[in-house]
C-alpha cells in the first residue's frame, strides 16, 4: 500500500474540509472521483485504506479523519477531527468566552438529560447565569444558531443535541471530561448521547443500534437484564445496515484490525 | 502590539536558530500544529487571518522563533493539504489559504456554490471595511485578482465575476455599488450594503476586524455601542 500523500488525497482532504462534516456514501464518490482526477490507484472498497494514507500524515499535527455514526439514522460520518483532548480547540478561536460557557453549560444539560436533549427554556435561563458574562435572550438564540450553523448542535423541535461533528470531534474530550456521567452504548460500546435505557438495569443502546438489534424481535428483551425493552425500537431502512458483515463497523479510527459483528 | 511584531519579525535567521535551540522540539511541533489548526479554522469560515491574531492568538511566547513556526506551517498546509497561505494584504499583513491543486472543469467537486460566494462576499466585506467602509471598484478588483478571481475572465466557480458583484450581491443588498461623483469617465464604488450590516456573516468579520490596530479606534467604538448593531449608514 503506498503511503504517498498525492493530490488525490489532499483534494479528498480540502473537500471534506469544506463540508465539515461527509456522510459515507458522499466520501464514496468523492474518494473515486479524486483517484480518477489525479490518476491515483483506486479500489472502491479501499476508502479506508485511502484515509489511512491521509492520517500518517496528519498525525504529527495532532488531526485525523475520523469515521463515526449518527445517532438520529445509523449511517457513517467522516470528519477532520483534532485530536486534543484538553480544550475545545477548534471552537475556541470561533466564540467568545461566554459564548463558549454557554456551550459547555448546554452540553453539561445535553449530557446529563435522560434523552440527550436540552430545552431551548433550559439553555436560556443558563445564558442568564453565565459567569463570565450573562447574556440576553436574543444573543443567547443567535449563539444557539450559529452553533447549530457551524454543526456543534443540532436542533429539533425547539430542543438541542450535540450534533455527530460534535460527538466526532470531542469524544476524548466527553469520556474524560464527563467520565460516569456519560452513556455507552451497551450494542457498539461507543459514547452514547442519545439513548434507549433499560429501565431495570440501567443499560443504554443508540437509537439505530437498538434498531439493528431488536430487528423483527417480536418481543425485544434487554440483552443484560433480560427484562422486557419497553421502548418503541425505531425502524431501520437505511441500504447501509444491509452491508456484509466484513465490512468494518468500529466507531473509532479507521483501521481495520478486528472487525465487529452488530 | 505593532512593537511586539516588529521584534518578532525583525530577527535575524541565525537568531531565529539561537531561539530554537532553546526550545525542545516537541515545544515547538506543538506551535506548528497549533497553527495549522488556527489557519485551516479560520479559512474554513471564510475570515481572512491577521498577522497580529496569530502572534497574539497562538505563537504567544514563541514570538522569536515565529518566522520558523510560520514556515513549517506554510510547508505542512502545501504538502498535506494542498493549501497555500497566500497574503491579500500587505499593509497589514492579512492571509488567506487558496489551494494549489491544479483547477478542475467539472461540477462535482466543488463546494457548495453558495459557501464559495459566501467566502468571496466575506472577503470584499473585509476588504471593505478595512478600507474605512468603501473602496473604488478599480481597488476591489486589483485585490480579487491576487487571489486570482478576474472579473474579466469567466470564473469557473463564480461564472461572471463582474455580474456576481456589481448585481447579485448588490441586489441581495449585500453590497452598494455606486457611482462616484463628478468622475469623468464615471467610476464605481462599493460599500457595505444593508443586508450585510445586519446579517450574522457580519459579526464574524466585526469580530476580526475589532482587533484591529488603533487607527480604527473610532470603528471599535461604534462596536460597542449596541449589542449586534449594525454599521448604520454604512
Amino acid at each position: 500500500m503506498a503511503t504517498q500523500m498525492t493530490d488525490g488525497h489532499r483534494r479528498f482532504l480540502q473537500v471534506l474540509m469544506s463540508h465539515g462534516i461527509m456522510e459515507g456514501s458522499v466520501a464514496r464518490t468523492l474518494h473515486r472521483d479524486c483517484c480518477e482526477i489525479h490518476k491515483v490507484y483506486y479500489a472502491h472498497d479501499k476508502l479506508d485504506d485511502f484515509i489511512n494514507v491521509v492520517n500518517i500524515h496528519l498525525q504529527p499535527f495532532f488531526m485525523q479523519i475520523r469515521k463515526g455514526m449518527s445517532e438520529d439514522d445509523g449511517r457513517t460520518y467522516y470528519a477532520l477531527v483534532n485530536l486534543a483532548e484538553t480544550e475545545i480547540t477548534k471552537m475556541a478561536s470561533d466564540y467568545t468566552e461566554n459564548e463558549l460557557e454557554l456551550f459547555r453549560k448546554t452540553m453539561d444539560v445535553i449530557i446529563v438529560s435522560e434523552n440527550g436533549f436540552a430545552s431551548s427554556t433550559n439553555i436560556l435561563n443558563l445564558a442568564d447565569q453565565l459567569k463570565t458574562k450573562k447574556m440576553k435572550k436574543k444573543e443567547a438564540e443567535q449563539v444557539l444558531q450559529n452553533l447549530v450553523q457551524d454543526k456543534w448542535l443540532s436542533e429539533r423541535d425547539g430542543e438541542y443535541t450535540l450534533h455527530t461533528r460534535c460527538i466526532m470531534e470531542m469524544e476524548q474530550y466527553i469520556l474524560s471530561n464527563y467520565q460516569d456521567l456519560v452513556r455507552k452504548c451497551n450494542i457498539c460500546h461507543s459514547l452514547a448521547i442519545q439513548s434507549q435505557v433499560c429501565e431495570t438495569c440501567g443499560i443504554g443502546m443508540h437509537l439505530p443500534c437498538a434498531g439493528k438489534y431488536f430487528k423483527a424481535q417480536t418481543e425485544p428483551h434487554c440483552p443484560h437484564c433480560n427484562e422486557f425493552w419497553p421502548h418503541e425500537i425505531p425502524e431501520i431502512n437505511r441500504p447501509d445496515s444491509q452491508l456484509p458483515s466484513s465490512a468494518p463497523r468500529e466507531r473509532r479510527g479507521t483501521s481495520s484490525s478486528g472487525t465487529r459483528r452488530r | 502590539m505593532a512593537a511586539e511584531e516588529d521584534w518578532a519579525l525583525t530577527q535575524s535567521a541565525s537568531q531565529v536558530q539561537r531561539n530554537l535551540e532553546r526550545l525542545l522540539p516537541a515545544q515547538v511541533d506543538q506551535k506548528v500544529s497549533e497553527l495549522v489548526q488556527y489557519l485551516l479554522v479560520k479559512d474554513q469560515k471564510k475570515i481572512p487571518i491577521k498577522r497580529a491574531d496569530i502572534l497574539k492568538n497562538v505563537i504567544k511566547d514563541y514570538k522569536g522563533v515565529y518566522s520558523e513556526i510560520i514556515k513549517r506551517a506554510g510547508r505542512t498546509l502545501q504538502q498535506v493539504f494542498g493549501l497555500q497561505v497566500m497574503e491579500i494584504d500587505a499593509k497589514h499583513h492579512i492571509y488567506i489559504l487558496v489551494s494549489n491543486l491544479p483547477r478542475l472543469e467539472g461540477e462535482n467537486l466543488k463546494q457548495d456554490d453558495c459557501t464559495a460566494k459566501l467566502g468571496l462576499l466575506m472577503v470584499i466585506l473585509s476588504f471593505l471595511f478595512m478600507k474605512g467602509n468603501a473602496a473604488k471598484e478599480s481597488a476591489v478588483w486589483e485585490m480579487l485578482r491576487r487571489l486570482r478571481v478576474d472579473p474579466g475572465v469567466r470564473h469557473e466557480v463564480f461564472g461572471d465575476v463582474k455580474k456576481l458583484v456589481t448585481e447579485e450581491f448588490v441586489r441581495q443588498k449585500y453590497l452598494e455599488y455606486n457611482r462616484i461623483p463628478h468622475t469623468d469617465p464615471p467610476e464605481f464604488e462599493f460599500q457595505w450594503g444593508a443586508r450585510a450590516a445586519k446579517e450574522t456573516s457580519k459579526m464574524q468579520i466585526l469580530r476580526f476586524v475589532a482587533k484591529v490596530p488603533a487607527c480604527w479606534e473610532g470603528w471599535r467604538g461604534e462596536l460597542k455601542e449596541g449589542e449586534g448593531s449594525d454599521l448604520g449608514g454604512a
